[in-house]
């Protein structure tokens, strides 16, 4: 017995310190013939990678994708950074810009006055807007202000969480269930246990057309159509928000910008 | 939102001082939003533990019942809830399991999980209290003309007892810390409701702090009146 125990506490040992080992090597290998000196400067990036089409996780490969995520690798390409990408809560995004565990982020977070007061945004990179998403074969809930009284289901942070809040002052009887992604809303909208999500219509539209097909629809037109994404950093700091918002013009006017665009928003 | 004024607790200077700072007003203004997100664990922790009582006293007879499907059953029931996380538990059956089920509310789902979850350990907290007691007792009780589940009601369990009351308490106590796990199916407990504030403020410090001094108070209580049970039973 205790023979076994030995061996079983080798053999854990050896294959953590290979996992370890296995790690370490991936990291500092350079890559052959980069023409460009590699780059010294890293750029700490926050992300929610749950949220399709804009940042989410490869299937395949594990990496981090979608229009964000493509958006700022190139952003650190042309402005010669290193783009190391780390996904946390949404709620957590703006504290970690706050205590410099990341110098920015970009997480489909729109532009808000509350945010501001936070923290700083980059030029707008996104237009935004809600809609209201309904099981499929629901007929009563037809635009936002049907919502009034219903079960809703929201991710925290989010402004689709706060419209949902905001129809307790019509209905007192709403009620808002808050998740900490918008899979999780969504699906508690599936099951049953909410009648309508509001949300980002570009991540709900990309539910529906994927996971969500058949299952949900969405209702009504796009509101708080005024809405604009962009890219989080800390309060103040200007070389960083001047760094961002010289990359991001560089892309647009580079054409970049509105490559990547298509590649994940066909229309 | 208006903030209730304590001036008197702390000195007008001192006051100023404080609500100058936007964390402290974010706490300030929404104490009673903590207090009842407070109630609601613990609601959440009283049903969960009194029904998982009643299901890990069930659950640990079975384990120790000479039918072997009973205690296999059991034996598979306390592997599987000790073995894998509460939290994804709770993810599991509130979205996966009860919805075939029933329409469950995520207040529900969170006590049949915590419930559950709960009854694998006091299971396993009543299974070795009742091994603790003496093999002699239960002889002797047979000897006594007692069948097998007379003895255990009237001479092994009301012994067992004593030794499980302190780490029942320790489980009660693990419960409402392991209940913030149920945040993640929206249930408005003491976590939920930090989070939603802390979303919308981003006062870290002040807002986690508030939660943790309210979740303090409660465990810190609960360890109190335990230590009050396990004097009054060491004295009788």
């Amino acid at each position: 017995m205790k023979k076994h125990l030995k061996l079983l506490l080798v053999a854990m040992l050896v294959f953590s310190l290979a996992a370890v080992g296995g790690c370490a090597q991936k990291e500092p290998a350079p890559q052959p013939g980069a023409q460009t000196p590699a780059p010294a400067k890293v750029l700490n990036v926050g992300t929610q990678a749950t949220y399709p089409p804009f940042e989410f996780v490869d299937k395949a490969s594990g990496d981090f994708i979608g229009f964000d995520m493509d958006l700022i690798r190139a952003i650190g390409k042309v402005q010669g950074y290193e783009v190391k990408i780390q996904s946390m809560g949404f709620d957590a995004l703006i504290p970690s810009l706050q205590a410099d565990k990341v110098d920015v982020t970009i997480s489909a977070q729109s532009i808000t006055e509350d945010r501001l007061k936070a923290i700083d945004f980059s030029d707008p990179y996104f237009k935004g807007g809600l809609i209201v998403a309904v099981r499929a074969d629901n007929t009563t809930i037809n635009k936002y202000d049907d919502l009034a009284g219903k079960k809703l289901a929201a991710e925290v942070g989010t402004i689709g969480a706060a419209a949902s809040e905001k129809l307790k002052e019509k209905d007192p009887k709403t009620q808002v269930r808050i998740f900490d992604g918008i899979g999780e809303a969504f699906m508690e909208l599936e099951k049953g246990g909410a009648e309508g999500v509001i949300n980002d219509w570009a991540v709900t539209d990309y539910y529906m057309q994927t996971d969500g097909k058949d299952k949900i629809k969405v209702v009504g037109e796009i509101f708080q159509a005024d809405d604009q994404y962009g890219i989080g950093i800390k309060k103040g700091d200007a070389e960083t928000l001047q760094m961002i918002n010289e990359g991001l013009a560089k892309l647009k006017t580079s054409g970049e910008f509105d490559q990547i665009y298509k590649k994940w928003f066909s229309e | 939102m208006a903030i209730t004024p304590y001036p008197m607790l702390f000195g007008a200077t001192l006051w100023e001082k404080l609500t100058a700072i936007n964390g402290f007003n974010v706490v300030a203004s929404n104490w009673a939003y903590f207090i009842e997100g407070g109630l609601v664990t613990l609601q959440l922790t009283v049903l969960s533990v009194s029904a998982g009582m009643v299901l890990g006293l069930i659950i640990a007879l079975m384990k120790m019942s000479r039918w072997r499907l009973l205690s296999s059953v059991a034996v598979i029931y306390i592997d599987f809830f000790r073995g894998t996380p509460l939290l994804v538990q709770v993810m599991l059956f509130h979205f996966g399991i009860l919805p075939i089920f029933i329409d469950s509310g995520p207040f529900l789902s969170g006590v049949i999980a915590c419930s559950l979850n709960s009854a694998a350990y006091v299971a396993e907290i009543v299974r070795a209290g009742i091994q603790a007691v003496d093999r002699g007792q239960m002889e002797a009780a047979r000897s006594l003309g007692m069948n097998g589940s007379q003895a255990m009601r009237y001479v092994i369990l009301p012994q067992a007892y004593k030794i499980v009351v302190p780490p029942m308490i320790n489980e009660f106590v693990m419960l409402l810390k392991d209940t913030s796990l149920v945040s993640v199916i929206a249930v408005m407990e003491l976590t939920h409701r930090g989070k939603l504030l802390y979303s919308t403020t981003y006062e870290a410090a002040w807002v986690w702090g508030a939660v943790c001094v309210v979740y303090y108070i409660m465990t810190k209580t609960i360890a109190m009146m335990g230590d009050w049970i396990e004097r009054r039973l060491a004295t009788e």
